[in-house]
C-alpha cells in the first residue's frame, strides 16, 4: 500500500543537493493507523482503511468509537481508505502504525485535497472567458459571458455550457509531485510544488498512479 | 504549524553567515561547476537591496565591470554554492535599497565609508 494522510502546513523553499533552491509544500503526514482491513472475501475488494489526527475520545460518536476500539487504535478523527493488491493484504494488521518514511526521497507521489472555495465566481475566473472591450460604446460588458449558445437551431442552451457558478472547494489532486524531504521524527513530508487547498487542510498522499520513475518494489 | 516549517528551513540555513548591511562592499565567493570541474569564482560589489527570509534570504551585489558596464549578481547567501561572503567594508547608507545606485556613474556613485 502506498497512501498515506496527512495535513498542510505551508509552502517555503529548500536546496536541492546540486544547490537549487526549489518550492515545496511541507505536509504533516501521519502517524496512520490500520484501522480496518477489507478482504475479496469479507467486502469483495482489498483495501486497508487508515485513521489519522489523534483527538480525545469523547469528540467521537460511539459507532466510530467503538470501530477504532475495535482495531486497537486511538481515537482518531480522520478515516481514509486507500486501494491495495490482495496480495499484499498480508503485509497490514490492525492498529499498526504507519509512518511518513512508507515514502522515500526521490518518488513521486498524487496529493489529493479539497481546494480553496471562491464562492460564486463569473465566468472569467472560472472558465478563463475572454474580457470584452472596456470602450467601443461599450456599458457593463466587460466581463459578461457573451452568448450561451446559437440560433433557432437548436433553439436551446447545450447541457454542460460553462457558466457562471461556485467555484473552488472541490477534490483536487496533483499528480507527480517529487518528494523532497522525509522526516519521520517531525512527521514531515516535503513534495516539490503546490498542494490543493488551505493551510491545515486535509490532504491524502498516494504513490504516483502514472509516474515517470517506477518505485521499485 | 509554522514552526514545524521553521525547524525545516533553519536545516538549510548555514551555520555561520556574516552580518551583511546594505552598503557594504563584500567579497562573494562562488563555486562554479563546470562539467567535471570546479571553481571559485569571486566577485566584489556593493550590497544594494537584500530580500528574503530564511533560506531564501538574497542580497544583490553591483559592481562595476569591464568598459565601465555595471553587472548585477543576486546571491542567496545560504546556498551550498555560496562558499564565503567577506565583507571589505561598511559605507553610510541611510535606505534599504540602494539602486539610486543604477543611474550614478563615476564619483557620484561612491558611498561614504562609516567609521566609527
Amino acid at each position: 500500500m502506498k497512501g498515506l494522510i496527512g495535513r498542510k502546513l505551508g509552502m517555503t523553499q529548500i536546496f536541492t543537493e546540486e544547490g537549487v533552491m526549489v518550492p515545496v509544500t511541507v505536509l504533516e503526514v501521519g502517524p496512520c493507523y490500520v484501522t480496518q482491513i477489507k478482504t475479496p472475501e469479507s467486502d469483495g475488494y482489498a483495501a486497508v482503511q487508515l485513521g489519522f489526527g489523534e483527538v480525545k475520545e469523547k469528540r467521537l460518536t460511539g459507532g466510530v468509537r467503538g470501530h477504532l476500539k475495535r482495531a486497537n487504535a486511538p481515537a482518531l478523527r480522520t478515516l481514509r481508505e486507500f486501494r491495495v493488491q490482495p496480495d499484499e493484504l498480508a503485509e497490514f494488521k490492525l492498529g499498526q502504525k504507519v509512518l511518513v518514511d512508507l515514502f522515500n526521497e526521490g518518488d513521486f507521489v498524487d496529493v489529493t485535497g479539497t481546494s480553496k472555495g471562491k464562492g460564486f465566481q463569473g465566468g472569467v475566473k472560472r472558465h478563463n472567458f475572454n474580457r470584452q472591450p472596456k470602450t467601443h460604446g461599450q456599458s457593463d460588458r466587460e466581463r459578461a459571458p457573451g452568448a450561451a449558445g446559437a440560433g433557432s437551431t437548436p433553439g436551446r442552451v447545450y447541457k454542460g455550457k460553462r457558466m457562471p457558478g461556485h467555484m473552488g472547494h472541490e477534490r483536487v489532486t496533483v499528480q507527480n509531485l517529487k518528494v523532497m524531504r522525509v522526516d519521520p521524527e517531525r512527521n514531515l513530508l516535503a513534495v516539490r510544488g503546490a498542494v490543493p487547498g488551505p493551510k491545515n487542510g486535509l490532504v491524502t498522499i498516494s504513490l504516483a498512479r502514472k509516474n515517470k520513475v517506477k518505485k521499485a518494489r | 504549524m509554522t514552526y514545524l516549517i521553521k525547524s525545516l528551513e533553519n536545516e538549510y540555513l548555514k551555520e555561520e553567515v556574516p552580518e551583511i548591511r546594505i552598503g557594504d562592499i563584500v567579497r562573494v565567493h562562488n563555486r562554479i561547476v563546470e562539467g567535471r570541474n570546479e571553481r571559485i569564482q569571486v566577485f566584489q560589489g556593493t550590497v544594494i537591496a537584500m530580500k528574503g527570509e530564511g533560506p531564501a534570504k538574497a542580497i544583490t551585489v553591483r559592481k562595476i565591470g569591464a568598459h565601465g558596464v555595471g553587472v548585477e549578481r543576486i546571491f542567496r547567501i545560504h546556498a551550498p554554492r555560496v562558499e564565503k561572503i567577506e565583507i571589505v567594508r561598511h559605507s553610510k547608507v541611510r535606505r534599504a535599497k540602494l539602486y539610486f545606485l543604477r543611474d550614478r556613474v563615476g564619483k557620484k556613485a561612491r558611498l561614504k565609508q562609516l567609521r566609527r
